[in-house]
């Protein structure tokens, strides 16, 4: 997931709907810049985030019914960025999208307002942020052996074990054995309650 | 119609619980029996331990987006029960004396814990329902016991239909159980229904009924695409006698209120007084040192005390020392440890003590670093009935957004106080229980995202003695439309404070001897008297002195 200074994307290269989704995954999920330059990912936490977890590939697979509408949704956020910066006074670097030119504190404070209840586009937001999410969390996007395989961040991060060679997961140890409460006074003999 | 409109006796619609149940019981009593199951039909070998879209796991789980509520439910032929944890505990006795919002009874008089317990020791035997013993606990579940007992309370391991000898404890069941180890229809009720004549047809999506000249019905269905369910391969009429609504809580008032131009006016009660079963979670991140510490628990060398979040078979324990029925109502709950997958069981949960936000972020970040050590707790409590389904989307229940498993769908469900002091109830309950002497931090699901949640919809389209608050009558008739039966969990009154799956199939039992005697007056030689799918019959006996009641005209 790497890549070294010489090869890392400019804003040029990069085009500003993929840096602004980009950004919205990171503050999802945050993760460590990729390289010393990277704009998208602020680098707000240790490790791989929703980025490095594959987001974008995620949200772009139509499966999701989401990917014809994320030029719109960069679009927005950007205007909900620069809606903010004027709000609270920010100056916003013309180089990169609006929402991407924002620090990760104000960045959560837009995600925060556009998912908080009563705001008119809250579920498009949740929507997007579900992905990121899931993304990290589930690598919904990967067949989840290749991608333990292959190391993914998120399910990684979550210490998620490798299934057996078949890909299915068996755990021959399982609980505790041991009686570790009283049971309910009142139980019926089949087990329910009264 | 035209004479080459398809026919049969009876069509039922939906292959879960109360579809698969009464598609058995008027096959085997020689009735023509066809299903409609709007879900794809998969069989053990393609239920896979994958969190991949496409793979078994979206493609047999539905999730429904509403304003408030967000549902989760089956969608296969099976129904909940390919997906569900298979955890079957019968209702308490209070819970059918239960008022709710009307301030009076809301299950019909004929219905009490008494009486509906020959049917439940029907289902019992027919999907081989044990108690589980201790040694039966996952880690989650022992966990939680010990949890309980160190703060003075009860726990017990939960009545489940699981053959323990084929179970590896993969905490997949949601996806199917690869190992049959999971009683689902799929392996009773449904083979046995075919093997009298039944014809199942998955990727079928009933949209309305109409009724025929001779009284009987006609319905309306779309075929699915077997990957994107957004997409239709055509449609088709099949016409019937008698039609068995068992599409689930909230898909079948969704078929009725569309099917009102047709049929004439629907119950008040139809679509409205949905219930969420009061259901409510919590997750709490555990300290590993404190588990062996507090609780004197290990795993053994080389493991962490706990650490077993993705270990076990879903629920295992719970503690019903709330279920006490001279408790006021809108207090009594039980507390159940339970497991969710990574997905739907992650994005709600809320990091405890945030600064920030809680569900997003750098906090949560950290919380799912820890997932190895998170104990999901799952309150079921007493909610209001307060969901009401708004008009009907243009096919199915719901618009869907992807291409599996997500839709958005017409429930607005906006929680009473009443409901609400369950919840804070519970909530506080659980804290007192997990964060004694820093055991772990609890914090419940956020509701800002997608409403409340509920695993077990019930109550749209409910069974009652009053025609204003009720759609069906103790038969589960549909008031005002003769032959039509609804059989599944829209039929059950109210939240039961447990899983519902028992009750439900208790209660399409005890439908099954009304739908016979219905299908009888409508010319159809049918009888009504077939052992469980498995041929025993010692669960038959019980039901007999209820059958004249039942099955009066």
């Amino acid at each position: 997931m790497q890549r070294d200074g010489s090869n890392a994307p400019t804003a040029d290269t990069v085009d500003d709907v993929s840096l602004t989704l980009e950004a919205y995954a990171d503050t999802i999920v945050p993760g460590e810049k990729r390289w010393p330059g990277d704009r998208a990912v602020v680098g707000a936490a240790t490790g791989g985030g929703a980025v490095a977890a594959g987001a974008l590939e995620l949200l772009r697979w139509d499966a999701t019914g989401i990917s014809d509408g994320l030029d719109d949704l960069a679009q927005r956020v950007n205007g909900h960025a620069e809606a903010y910066a004027e709000e609270t006074g920010l100056e916003l670097d013309p180089e990169v999208p609006a929402f991407v030119a924002l620090d990760f504190d104000h960045r959560t404070e837009v995600v925060a307002r556009l998912t908080r209840p009563g705001h008119p586009e809250k579920e498009f937001w949740v929507l997007l942020s579900l992905f990121c999410n899931m993304a990290f969390d589930s690598a919904a996007h990967l067949h989840t052996a290749d991608a333990l395989r292959d190391g993914h961040p998120g399910l990684e991060a979550m210490g998620i074990t490798r299934p057996d060679a078949d890909g299915l997961w068996r755990f021959r140890n399982f609980g505790y054995g041991r009686e570790l409460a009283r049971t309910h006074p009142t139980t019926t003999p089949s087990g329910s309650p009264a | 119609m035209s004479e080459t409109t398809e026919r049969t006796d009876v069509l039922v619609i939906g292959s879960g619980f109360g579809g698969a149940i009464a598609a058995y019981h008027l096959a085997a009593g020689g009735a023509k029996v066809t299903v409609l199951e709007r879900g794809p039909w998969l069989e053990s070998q393609e239920f896979e331990h994958d969190y991949k879209l496409g793979s078994s796991y979206t493609r047999i789980f539905d999730f429904v987006v509403g304003d408030g509520m967000s549902v989760l439910g089956g969608n296969c032929v099976g129904g909940g029960s390919v997906v569900y944890f298979a955890a079957m505990p019968r209702a308490p006795r209070f819970v059918f004396e239960r008022k709710g919002s009307i301030g009076r009874r809301m299950w019909p008089k004929t219905i009490s814990r008494d009486t509906l317990d020959p049917w439940y020791d029907r289902v019992e035997e027919s999907l081989s329902v044990s108690r589980q013993g201790w040694e039966d606990a996952s880690y989650a579940g022992g966990l939680w016991a010990a949890a309980c007992h160190r703060a003075g309370r009860t726990a017990n391991p939960l009545a489940a239909a699981i053959d323990n000898s084929r179970c590896v404890n993969c905490n997949f069941m949601m996806a199917g159980c690869r190992f049959e180890a999971k009683q689902s229809l799929t392996s009773n009720y449904l083979p046995a229904a075919i093997a009298h004549g039944a014809e199942i047809r998955p990727l079928h999506e009933v949209q309305y009924l109409e009724r025929t000249a001779e009284g009987g019905y006609r319905i309306h269905y779309d075929i699915v695409h077997d990957e994107d369910y957004r997409l239709r391969n055509g449609s088709g009429v099949i016409e019937a006698k008698i039609v068995v609504m068992a599409a689930g809580a909230a898909a079948t008032p969704v078929i009725l209120q569309r099917s009102e131009a047709h049929l004439g006016r629907m119950p008040h009660a139809v679509g409205r007084y949905f219930s969420g079963n009061g259901e409510r979670l919590n997750t709490a991140i555990l300290n590993e040192d404190k588990v062996a510490e507090l609780l004197g628990l290990s795993r053994g060398e080389g493991e962490p005390p706990y650490g077993a979040n993705a270990i076990g078979r879903g629920p295992t324990v719970a503690s019903w020392d709330r279920l006490d029925g001279s408790l006021p109502e809108y207090s009594r709950y039980s507390l159940e440890q339970l497991y969710f997958p990574p997905g739907l069981g992650t994005i709600l949960a809320q990091a405890p003590g945030a600064t920030g936000p809680a569900w997003f972020g750098r906090e949560k970040k950290e919380i799912l670093k820890n997932w190895k050590s998170w104990l999901t707790i799952f309150s079921m409590t007493e909610d209001d009935n307060e969901g009401v389904f708004g008009p009907p989307p243009a096919t199915g229940n719901a618009h869907r957004i992807s291409q599996q498993m997500l839709g958005r769908g017409s429930l607005t469900y906006r929680p009473t106080d009443n409901t609400w002091r369950g919840w804070r109830q519970s909530d506080a309950d659980v804290k007192e229980i997990l964060e004694k002497d820093g055991l772990a931090k609890v914090m419940p699901w956020t509701n800002d995202l997608v409403g409340a949640y509920t695993v077990h919809p019930l109550a749209s389209c409910r069974m009652g003695d009053d025609q204003h608050t009720s759609a069906l009558d103790d038969t589960n008739e549909l008031r005002g439309h003769p032959g039509i039966f609804v059989t599944d969990g829209s039929a059950v009154p109210g939240a039961l404070t447990v899983n519902p799956a028992m009750t439900i199939a208790a209660v399409a039992e005890r439908a099954v001897p009304g739908i016979v005697a219905a299908a009888q007056r409508r010319g159809i030689a049918v009888s009504y008297g077939a052992p469980t799918p498995n041929g025993r019959r010692s669960g038959r006996e019980s039901p007999l002195p209820l059958l004249p009641v039942l099955a009066r005209a």
